[in-house]
């Protein structure tokens, strides 16, 4: 592995933390509304950034083409987030600043994030809250006609704005309607079930996209003076997640070859509250909002005789008497008990049932019982707290949530990696930003609740409408490049080759076969827990995997149709690549912290970071199919809060 | 569990398309419906045909892509629930099961299963949304909202946009579709400056891409995975009937 010292300049801006952002806005250039109708720019992916960049960009009168793979923008799988959105309102008068948000999700993310980002999205955080009220969002509201807030993981203050169980999904469609209203007004030139499977780079700078018609399978070439890359995480490289099925790792990937950094990507998120995987044949895991953990209780059976009878259905839950049972979380994190940070619930569910204690057939399960807050607050309370939810697991498992524990276990969730960008949330690709979940930059080693949906928004709303004007104003002379530029049409050649190369393998096993296969290595050895050893092995599995999918993958049809199942094979192929990356950089991260777990560094089952050595993002450049990736450090200096053990005790 | 599936397959828009019987056996009854479709398309493809093209993605009811007319019914036999929340428990051993794409002059279909909706994003871009650029907001608590309004906008808001009412009505309707969204805009404050250049609006637009009109069937509300009310319909005629005396 190739080690070379940090060249990576973050673009902090100067002065104390709290007027960083002021300071940066009042000294960025800016583009006159002349020269912005000239610029063009091109946003990949519409959820939460995504939409929300396209949106406000053109509103300031910027060119902006957006694309998306599915059939309509509005399905971006931001639309699947159902907990809320935290603001530092303070609207319940608790105790809530900008500096106790930005606290607590430094220390959430295990203080492995970059203080200068964190505070920003802070800060921001409170005018999202306002632009999303005055597009029409549906928040909960109180008796008085003000807006309710609840409480998440990782706070001990409730700055919680939500729309029932539906937030992401409202959040969503007020940035849809937003970026409709510009497609209405010709202000955006919308591409749906369009696929970006090439970026494009002119003397080392990004240019634009070969994007792929999946209908007709047309492979078609858009310039832009600047690219934005919004299109969330990789999860799916597990095969089993909470994300959407499509969800992807290809446009990032292809801009990480193309020479962009790719910033922790052992970084996931394995979310406690899931529904426990049944059988072989399922295609996805469904998440139970964590807001469920307010009102339900985390437990499992003292006694692993217990476990046993009820795992083989000798027992019901209801048999297991109050002190027989271990409400965990509460035992062990006694002043944030249910509501610990999500790695935390995560890891010790996960340590109960290798304790042989789990409540599924699998051994991998545990309770989540409502029964006490039914007895405080009575069941219509409940029911109407948590809206779809109840019906969504009932409908799912065939047991009624009301009546009997809801069953969860961990699932992967969320990646905290992704591209590396600069305060500006630049890419190391001049001109490619990278906005949302698809960059590394705000949630360190792990992310709390209710903070994807204020980082896609910040980031689109009300961050990157600054920054990319300080790019754009040394642009205003650069003309449209015309797209039979060797540039484009190389990138478009390399795009068909692999295309090709895809349709010919002509073997006998399904894209889905080796994405199983993949997504059982990256769980059970990058995973919840990892260690040097499993590690080791796994990257010669995944090497050995991606040869065989090379030579024996079946792929149906032609490159010149409507083919999902190459759209699939295409971006399988990348998660192989990308699997490698993350099990690389979990080798080389000797610490536990946040999501990252490794079995060598731990304090009786509590991480244990080595902040002498790894503080400091992990960012990978890409150095050939068959070479190591280099690392670049990006040191983290922590001006404002002082490092300690992460205690949620 | 064992099922003869019917499909309908077409190979592109101009193709006339046709039903091809499937049989399939060994399904496990929690298995979800679209995961009934991923096994055949393995079996599909591993014997060397063209596998059945459909949409999809989230799988948890919520992106609204999945869209299925399952024994002549929109997302299929359970009520409120999309084509990717039905389980083959549903069904009984040895059923025969139509599966078909929405069918709406308004939906061309694209391949097999797969239909064309970009009609519905057209309608929102014509008025489905409050024309405020980011950075012009007040204060998020400075209009109190009464919680029944809120509600209520909030019971509309809830529609994925899957265009279920357009496939289940006879007529092949989006006026569900469309009044979900008008209320929504409408039941809130603000809402109210664009009010009713909203409705004519997205009206005229619904009705330029050949969707049918009301007539007061109801098979829409039964067939809404997110149980969207009638009552929505009869508030926008109401804001539309408003419009148009205003406009005069």
């Amino acid at each position: 592995m190739l080690m070379t010292m940090s060249t990576l300049n973050a673009k902090i801006p100067p002065g104390p933390l709290a007027e960083k952002w002021s300071y940066y806005k009042e000294h960025a250039k800016l583009v006159n509304p002349a020269n912005k109708r000239k610029l063009e720019v091109i946003v990949v992916g519409t959820g939460l950034a995504g939409a929300s960049a396209a949106a406000t960009l053109a509103e300031l009168g910027y060119k902006v083409k957006a694309f998306c793979f599915q059939d309509s923008p509005r399905r971006a799988h931001s639309i699947a987030a159902q907990g809320g959105i935290n603001a530092a309102k303070n609207y319940k008068n608790d105790g809530d600043s900008v500096f106790r948000l930005f606290y607590d999700t430094i220390k959430g993310g295990d203080f492995r994030a970059r203080e200068a980002n964190v505070y920003r999205l802070a800060e921001v955080s409170v005018n999202i809250i306002d632009q999303c009220v005055a597009q029409g969002v549906p928040f909960a509201r109180e008796y008085g006609g003000l807006l309710d807030n609840r409480s998440f993981g990782g706070a001990q203050v409730s700055r919680t704005f939500y729309a029932r169980g539906q937030t992401g999904q409202q959040l969503l469609l007020g940035a849809y309607q937003a970026l409709e209203r510009q497609v209405g007004l010709g202000n955006v030139k919308m591409y749906a079930r369009h696929e970006m499977l090439e970026l494009v780079k002119i003397d080392g700078k990004a240019r634009g996209i070969i994007a792929r018609n999946l209908v007709t399978g047309e492979l078609e070439r858009h310039f832009g003076h600047a690219v934005l890359l919004c299109t969330g995480g990789y999860g799916n490289v597990f095969y089993l997640s909470t994300n959407a099925m499509g969800s992807n790792v290809t446009a990032i990937w292809k801009a990480y070859k193309q020479g962009a950094f790719f910033g922790n990507p052992c970084f996931t998120q394995i979310h406690p509250t899931c529904i426990p995987v049944t059988g072989d044949y399922q295609s996805k895991l469904t998440l139970m909002s964590e807001s469920l953990r307010n009102d339900g209780r985390v437990w499992v059976p003292k006694s692993v005789e217990d476990a046993k009878a009820i795992r083989e259905g000798r027992k019901k839950p209801e048999d297991i008497k109050e002190e027989d049972r271990d409400y965990y979380l509460e035992r062990k994190y006694p002043s944030y008990g249910n509501l610990c940070p999500r790695d935390i619930a995560s890891r010790a569910a996960k340590e109960v049932c290798d304790e042989g204690r789990g409540i599924v057939p699998s051994g991998y399960g545990v309770y989540l019982d409502f029964s006490d807050a039914i007895k405080r607050l009575g069941v219509e309370t409940v029911k109407a707290r948590y809206g779809e939810l109840f019906p969504m697991y009932q409908n799912i498992t065939n047991e009624d949530p009301l009546k009997t524990p809801m069953k969860i276990y961990p699932a992967v969730h969320y990646t905290m990696g992704g591209l590396w960008v600069d305060y500006e949330l630049m890419t190391t690709i001049p001109g490619c930003y990278a906005l949302g979940e698809a960059n590394f930059s705000d949630h360190g080693a792990n992310r709390l609740g209710a903070s994807a949906l204020m980082q896609g928004l910040a980031d689109g709303y009300f961050i990157i409408p600054y920054t990319i004007g300080n790019y754009l104003a040394g642009e205003i002379f650069t003309k449209p490049i015309p797209t039979d530029h060797p540039a484009f049409v190389e990138a478009e050649k390399r795009v068909s080759d692999r295309i090709h190369r895809l349709l010919s393998v002509k073997g006998r096993r399904t894209v889905d076969e080796f994405h199983r296969l993949l997504g059982k290595i990256m769980w059970e050895y990058c995973g919840m827990a990892r260690s040097a050893a499993g590690l080791t092995k796994a990257r010669d599995m995944v090497r050995e995997l991606r040869r065989e999918f090379w030579s024996d993958v079946r792929v149906p049809g032609s490159a010149n149709e409507f083919n999902p199942e190459l759209d699939k094979a295409g971006r399988v192929a990348d998660f192989l690549e990308l699997g490698e990356l993350m099990i690389v950089d979990a080798l080389h991260r000797n610490e536990s912290c946040g999501g990252h777990f490794r079995v060598e560094y731990q304090d009786e089952g509590e991480a244990k970071r080595d902040d002498e050595n790894y503080r400091y993002v992990a960012a990978w450049e890409y150095k050939g199919d068959d070479a190591d990736p280099a690392l670049h450090k990006e040191e983290l200096v922590f001006e404002n809060v002082q490092l300690q053990v992460r205690s949620y005790k | 569990m064992k099922f003869h599936l019917k499909v309908w397959r077409q190979k592109n828009a101009k193709d006339p398309g046709r039903l091809v019987d499937y049989t399939i056996d060994n399904i496990n009854p929690d298995m979800s419906f679209l995961e009934m479709m991923d096994v055949l398309n393995d079996e599909l493809i591993r014997k060397g045909e063209d596998p059945i093209a459909f949409d999809h993605d989230c799988r948890e009811g919520i992106c609204g892509m999945c869209s299925m007319y399952i024994n002549g019914r929109a997302h299929g036999p359970q009520r409120a629930a999309t084509t990717c929340q039905l389980y083959m428990r549903s069904f009984k051993d040895g059923d025969t099961i139509y599966v078909e794409p929405w069918r709406a002059k308004a939906f061309p279909v694209i391949k097999d299963l797969v239909v064309d909706r970009s009609a519905f994003d057209r309608i929102i871009a014509a008025g489905g949304f409050i024309s405020v650029n980011t950075g012009q907001a007040q204060d998020a608590n400075a209009i109190p909202i009464p919680k029944a309004d809120a509600d209520r906008a909030m019971d509309a808001a809830a529609c994925i946009g899957c265009g279920a009412c357009v496939a289940a009505c006879p007529n092949g309707a989006a006026m569900l579709f469309v009044s979900a969204k008008i209320s929504q805009l409408a039941l809130l404050p603000q809402g109210q400056p664009e009010r009713y250049t909203r409705a004519l609006n997205m009206v005229k637009q619904m009705d330029e891409e050949g969707f049918g009109n009301c007539t007061n069937i109801g098979a829409c509300e039964a067939e809404c995975p997110k149980e969207i009310k009638l009552t929505n319909i009869a508030r926008m005629n109401r804001e539309y009937l408003t419009a148009a005396f205003i406009q005069e």
